[in-house]
C-alpha cells in the first residue's frame, strides 16, 4: 500500500489570507460609519461602485491570465483595494472617477506587477493618485459635513450629483453644496498670510480638534486599527511609527510659530491620517518587512506628509507619501535585517557573492 | 529548585494532541516475524556488514560496525537467521530504498555474551565511551546523531542537558519513559557527568508533563540522597510549552540564555545537550551492557484503536505496529514518521522502526487533510514572528523560489532549523520549510560546484605557469648553447689559423706535423684550450650551483614545476655521465695499448718506431680532442660540476699522453 508523500509540517494553523482581508474590512466598519454620518449616502455608493469594478477588473484580468478566477476572487484582496481607494474618494465624486481609479489601480498598479503579492505599490493608493493628478477639481471637493447620516442631501440628490451626465453641466449645482477640507482650507488661509486663529473661527474647523467632521472620522479609523492590532492583523510598528513622524515634525513647527504652524492633533485627526497610518501604510506587500523596517518606513510616511502637507502643493499627502516610501521599502529591507539566532549582529546591505 | 528560564524567539502553540497516548503504560508486542535493519540509522556513514545471509545471529550481536568517527554500530534485535541483505523501503522522506539486512526470528531471543559494568565509576572515561560507542547509539529524538561523537568532545564541559522538553504535537515516548523509568534515565545522567565532569545537569521539561516533571524530580532526590558524594546534582527545570523549545538551540537557550553560534556546536558554549531516550539507551549499554536494540515508540493517530508507547524491538515493520494496535490500515490517509511538525509521511507501512522513530501517527483525511493550494504571499510577517531562529521567511521564501542563493545566504538560509513554524502559520498555505530545505540544497550544491571551478581554476594556473616556466628554461638553454657554439668557433678559427702559421714556418715537415702536431705550436693550442675549458668549466659550476638553488626555492615554495626540473637535471647529468663513460672508455685502451706498442718500440726498427710513435701521437690528438668536445658538450648541457672536472681531468691525462707522444725521436726513448 502506498500513501501519498507529503512533506512537512502536517498540520497548519486555520487561517488564510481571505480571513486576513475579511478582518480588514470589519477593521473599515467605524471608518464608514462615521464618513456616512457627517458625509451622507455619498460614501456608501462609492464603495458599490468602487467594489464592482474591481471585482470585474480582478476577473477580466485573471481570465486574461488563465488563473482559477474563483479561487483568486475568493482571496477578497479586490474587495479591498476597492473599499480602501472609495475611502479616500470625496463621496460626491461623479461615479466616472471611482471608476477609472478603481480599474486604473486593479489592471495597472496590481496585476501588470503581477497580481496579489507581486505590486510593489500600494494599489489603492496609485489609483488615488492617479486621480487626484488627472482631476483634482473632482477629487477635492467635498460637501460640508451633517451629521444626520445624509438626511439634509438626501439619497436622490446624492445619487443625481454622482451619476448626472457631465460634471461641467453642473458646475453650478456643485459649488452650491461644496467645499473644502479643513486641511485645504487651512493651507489656503494660511498661504493668504492668516494665522491659525482662524482655526477657532471658521465654520469647517468647528469640530473638537481637527474640523467638523474629520476628527470624528478619523477617530472611527482609530478605533478600527486598534481592532486590527489586536487582532495581529497588523503589527503595530507602522501606525506608531507614522504618528511618531508626523507628530514630531508637527509638535516640532507648531512650538516654533504656532500661529504659522498647526498643532500636532490637527494634523493627526485631519484628513486622511488614521485611514493612512493603519489601513494604507500597513499594506504588507508594498510595505518594509521586519519589524524595526516597518517602524522606519511609517517614520519616514509621517515626516513626509507633514512636509509635503505643510510645504507642497497638494493639501493631503497619504496618497504621495506612501508612495514614495513604497520604492524606498526594499532598501530599507537591506538594512533593517534582525539579528537571527547564533550571530553576533544582523547582516546589513546586499548580499555579496561569497558572504 | 524554580530556575530562571529564558525565552528564545517566536514560537507557535500548535494542538497538542498528547492525551491520546499517555493513558496506558509502555506496553510490548509479539515478536515480529521479520526484522527489517537499515544500515544507515544515523547521520554519518552506514555501517560495514558482519554477517552474510544465512548466518545465524544471536540477540545483541554485532550486524554492522562502524566506519568512520561520525558512524554507529548496528546490532541484531533479537537471535534468527539473516534471510536477506539488500534494498528494502526505509524510513528516508525521498522514499528511496536503502541497503537492509533482514533478520527471520527464530522466538528464541538468546542473548550473545554480554558485559554489564558492575560499578562504572572504576572504570575510566575512554572505556566508558568505547562502551557506548560499540552500544551504537545515537540521538534518538529525531536527528541521530552518533551520542560517542557528542560525549567524546574535546572541549571542557560545563552543562549537561537533558532534552526531555519534547515539544512536538502527538508524541509523549520521552513523557512515559520519564514516568516509568525516571530513576534510570538519572543513573544515565550520572554516567555522563561522570564522564564529562560538568558543573551543573540541567534537565528541561515543558510544563504540559507534570507527571513526568515529578517523577524526575523525584528520581533526582533519591539519587542525591542515596550518592551524597555525587559530583553534581541534577536540577529539574519546568519550561514553557511552546513549539520548538525541544530544538537543541532553542533549550539551551531557554535552559542557559546562550545561543550556539552559528555553524558552531553547543560544545563550543561548554554544552552538551542529550534527548530521554538517548539518556535511557546510555544507561542500559554501560549498567546492562546492552546495545541499542530496542525503543519506545508512540503509536497514535485518528486511526488507532489503542494507542500509547510501545518498546519495539528496532527492525519491526509499522505494518506490526499498526496490527497490534488494531489500526484500521485501509483507511490511512497520512502515515507519518515522527511529529506532525518535523516528521515525514511514509509511502509504505513495511518501513522498519529504526532508533529516530519516536512516532508513528496513522492519521485519516480530518486529522491530516490535504494542503488547500498555495497563494501569493502578501508579505504579511506571520512566519517571521514565530521564527525561533529570528530569521525572515518572506524574504527567503522569494529567494529560495527564485535560487538566489547569495541573497538567501545573505538571509542566513542556513540558519533554519526547518521546524516549519512559518508554514503552520503561513495565511497563504504556502509549504515554506519545503521551499527552504530546496534552497539549502541549492546553496550546498553551489558552493560544491564553487570548490569544484575553485579546483579547477587553481589548476589551471599552476599549467600556466608551469608551461611558462619551461618555456624560460628553454629559452636560457639555447642562449647557453648559442654562446658556446660561438666559443668553439672562435677557438677552431683560432686553430687553423695557427696551424696556418705553424706550416708556413716549418714548411719540409708540414705535411707530417700537420697530421702528428708533435711541435710546439700545437701544443700552446692545447694549452690554450685548456684555459677556456677551465674558465669554461667554472662558469658551468657556478650556472649548475645557480640551477640547484633555484630548484632548491622552487621546492620550497612548492612550484608544480620541481618534478619537471628534476626530470630535467637528472637528463642532464645522465647526458653528462654517458660522456663520462664514452670518454672512460676512450681512454684506458690507450694507456694499455700505449705502453705495450712502446714495450715494443726497441726491438723494432726506428722507421717502425717512428710510425708507431706517430700513431700514439695521433689517437693521443683524437683522444684530447674527444676529451675537449666531451667537455664542452657538458658543458653545454649543464651538466654537473663533478662531472666537468672529471672530464677536464681526463682531458689533462689526455694532454699528457699527447706530449709523450708527440715530440718524435726523442721522446720514444724517454717512453720506454
Amino acid at each position: 500500500m502506498a500513501f501519498i508523500s507529503v512533506t512537512s509540517p502536517h498540520s497548519h494553523r486555520a487561517n488564510s489570507t481571505a480571513g486576513v482581508m475579511q478582518q480588514l474590512l470589519l477593521a473599515t466598519l467605524p471608518g464608514v460609519l462615521a464618513l456616512f454620518w457627517f458625509f451622507g449616502w455619498g460614501i456608501l455608493v462609492q464603495i458599490t461602485l468602487s467594489v464592482i469594478t474591481a471585482v470585474l477588473c480582478e476577473a477580466g484580468i485573471l481570465y486574461l491570465r488563465k488563473k482559477p478566477i474563483a479561487f483568486y476572487l475568493k482571496d477578497y484582496s479586490a474587495v479591498v483595494t476597492a473599499v480602501l481607494l472609495a475611502l479616500a474618494i470625496p463621496p460626491i465624486a461623479p461615479w466616472w472617477i471611482v471608476v477609472i481609479g478603481t480599474s486604473f489601480a486593479m489592471v495597472f498598479a496590481k496585476h501588470l506587477y503581477g497580481g496579489l503579492g507581486s505590486n510593489p505599490f500600494n494599489p489603492a493608493m496609485v489609483g488615488y493618485a492617479f486621480l487626484l493628478i488627472s482631476f483634482p477639481l473632482q477629487m477635492t471637493t467635498w460637501l460640508p459635513s451633517e451629521g444626520n447620516f445624509g438626511a439634509s442631501t438626501g439619497v436622490e440628490n446624492t445619487l443625481q450629483l454622482i451619476f448626472s451626465s457631465s460634471p461641467a453641466d453642473d458646475a453650478s449645482n456643485y459649488d452650491a453644496f461644496s467645499g473644502a477640507t479643513p486641511l485645504d482650507e487651512l493651507k489656503t488661509q494660511l498661504d493668504l498670510d492668516q494665522s491659525t486663529d482662524i482655526l477657532q473661527q471658521q465654520d469647517v474647523f468647528k469640530g473638537f480638534i481637527a474640523g467638523a467632521g474629520w476628527d470624528w472620522v478619523n477617530v472611527a479609523f482609530l478605533i478600527g486599527g486598534c481592532f486590527l492590532i489586536w487582532r495581529k492583523i497588523i503589527s503595530w510598528h507602522i501606525p506608531v511609527g507614522f504618528l511618531a513622524g508626523l507628530g514630531i515634525l508637527a509638535a516640532a513647527f507648531s512650538l516654533y510659530q504656532p500661529a504659522q504652524y498647526a498643532s500636532p492633533l490637527f494634523h493627526w485627526f485631519g484628513g486622511g491620517c488614521m485611514l493612512g497610518a493603519f489601513f494604507i501604510a500597513t499594506d504588507p506587500v508594498s510595505a518594509a518587512t521586519s519589524d524595526k523596517g516597518r517602524f522606519i518606513y511609517g517614520f519616514l510616511i509621517g515626516l513626509l506628509i507633514y512636509i509635503i502637507r505643510t510645504f507642497g502643493g497638494y493639501p493631503d499627502a497619504v496618497a504621495f507619501a506612501v508612495l514614495l516610501l513604497n520604492l524606498a521599502a526594499p532598501t530599507i529591507d537591506y538594512y533593517t535585517q534582525p539579528r537571527s539566532y547564533g550571530h553576533d549582529k544582523p547582516n546589513r546591505g546586499t548580499a555579496k557573492k561569497d558572504s | 529548585m524554580s530556575r530562571n528560564t529564558w525565552k528564545f524567539h517566536g514560537g507557535i502553540h500548535p494542538p497538542q494532541n498528547k492525551q491520546q497516548s499517555v493513558s496506558a503504560s509502555i506496553r510490548q508486542l509479539p515478536l515480529p516475524d521479520k526484522l527489517i535493519l537499515p544500515l544507515q540509522q544515523h547521520i554519518g556513514a552506514p555501517g560495514k556488514v558482519l554477517v552474510s545471509v544465512g548466518d545465524r545471529v544471536l540477540k545483541g550481536q554485532l550486524l554492522a560496525q562502524a566506519k568512520g568517527f561520525v558512524s554507529a554500530n548496528l546490532h541484531a534485535p533479537s537471535s534468527g537467521t539473516v534471510i536477506d541483505i539488500s534494498d528494502q523501503p526505509v524510513q528516508h522522506p525521498s522514499g528511496l530504498p536503502g541497503k537492509c539486512i533482514v533478520i527471520e526470528t527464530d522466538g528464541k531471543e538468546q542473548w550473545c555474551e554480554i558485559n554489564p559494568i558492575d560499578d562504572y565509576r572504576q572504570m575510566d572515561a575512554t572505556q566508558l565511551l568505547a562502551t557506548i560507542n560499540n552500544a551504537g547509539i545515537v540521538g534518538m529524538g529525531g536527528a541521530g546523531f552518533p551520542s560517542h561523537v557528542k560525549i567524546g568532545t574535546q572541549q571542557t564541559i560545563s552543562t549537561l542537558i537533558l532534552n526531555a522538553v519534547e515539544c512536538e504535537p502527538y508524541i509523549t515516548s520521552d513523557d512515559l519513559l520519564m514516568r516509568e523509568r525516571a530513576a534510570e534515565i538519572i543513573e544515565g545522567l550520572q554516567i555522563l557527568a561522570f564522564i564529562l565532569n560538568p558543573k551543573e545537569i540541567l534537565v528541561g521539561i515543558e510544563d504540559n508533563k507534570p507527571e513526568a516533571i515529578a517523577a524526575m524530580r523525584r528520581a533526582a532526590q533519591e539519587s542525591t540522597e542515596a550518592n551524597p558524594g555525587a559530583p553534581c546534582a541534577v536540577t529539574i527545570v519546568s519550561v514553557p510549552t511552546i513549539y520548538p523549545s525541544g530544538g537543541e538551540k532553542q533549550i539551551i537557550q531557554i535552559l542557559t540564555g546562550k545561543e550556539v553560534p552559528s555553524g558552531g556546536l553547543p560544545s563550543d558554549l561548554g554544552i552538551v545537550c542529550h534527548n530521554t531516550g538517548t539518556v535511557h539507551a546510555i544507561r542500559n549499554a554501560v549498567i546492562e551492557g546492552k546495545p541499542l536494540i530496542s525503543r519506545i515508540t508512540t503509536m497514535t493517530g485518528n486511526l488507532v484503536t489503542d494507542p500509547g508507547n510501545i518498546e519495539v524491538l528496532l527492525g519491526t515493520p509499522v505494518s506490526h505496529l499498526l496490527q497490534h494496535t488494531r489500526t484500521s490500515a485501509n483507511q490511512i490517509h497520512r502515515l507519518i514518521m515522527g511529529g506532525p511538525m518535523m516528521g515525514f509521511s511514509m509511502r509504505s507501512t513495511e518501513i522498519p522502526i529504526v532508533k529516530t522513530s519516536n512516532c508513528i501517527i496513522a492519521a485519516d483525511d480530518q486529522e491530516f487533510p490535504d494542503a488547500p493550494p498555495e497563494q501569493p504571499c502578501i508579505r504579511c510577517g506571520a512566519c517571521a514572528e514565530v521564527c525561533p531562529a529570528k530569521l525572515l521567511p518572506q524574504q527567503l521564501f522569494f529567494y529560495s523560489k527564485s535560487k538566489e542563493i547569495d541573497k538567501a545566504k545573505h538571509y542566513n538560509l542556513m540558519d533554519c532549523i526547518e521546524c516549519g513554524a512559518c508554514s503552520f502559520v503561513c495565511p497563504s498555505q504556502i509549504p515554506l520549510v519545503q521551499y527552504f530545505r530546496f534552497g539549502k540544497g541549492e546553496v550546498r550544491k553551489s558552493k560544491i560546484e564553487t570548490d569544484k571551478s575553485d579546483r579547477a581554476r587553481m589548476r589551471f594556473e599552476a599549467h600556466q605557469e608551469r608551461l611558462e616556466k619551461e618555456a624560460a628554461a628553454k629559452e636560457e638553454k639555447r642562449q647557453q648553447r648559442a654562446a658556446a657554439n660561438a666559443l668553439k668557433k672562435e677557438k677552431q678559427a683560432k686553430a687553423k689559423l695557427e696551424k696556418e702559421a705553424a706550416e708556413a714556418a716549418n714548411p719540409s715537415t708540414a705535411a707530417s706535423t700537420a697530421q702528428e702536431s708533435s711541435n710546439e705550436p700545437s701544443n700552446n693550442d692545447a694549452d690554450e684550450a685548456l684555459e677556456t675549458l677551465k674558465s669554461n668549466a667554472t662558469k658551468a659550476s657556478k650556472r649548475y650551483q645557480q640551477a640547484k638553488k633555484a630548484l632548491q626555492m622552487a621546492e620550497k615554495n612548492g612550484a608544480d614545476n620541481i618534478d619537471k626540473l628534476r626530470e630535467k637535471i637528472l637528463q642532464l647529468e645522465t647526458k653528462a655521465s654517458d660522456a663520462k663513460k664514452a670518454l672512460k672508455e676512450a681512454l684506458p685502451s690507450p694507456a694499455k695499448k700505449i705502453p705495450a706498442k712502446s714495450d715494443a718500440t726497441p726491438n723494432n726498427t726506428p722507421k717502425e718506431t717512428d710510425t708507431s710513435a706517430v700513431i700514439a701521437a695521433a689517437t693521443a690528438r683524437v683522444k684530447v680532442k674527444k676529451a675537449q668536445n666531451a667537455l664542452m658538450a657538458a658543458e653545454a648541457s649543464d651538466a654537473s660540476q663533478e662531472v666537468l672536472e672529471h672530464l677536464s681531468t681526463n682531458l689533462n691525462t689526455a694532454r699528457t699522453e699527447l706530449e709523450q707522444h708527440a715530440p718524435s725521436e726523442p721522446t720514444t726513448g724517454e717512453a720506454q
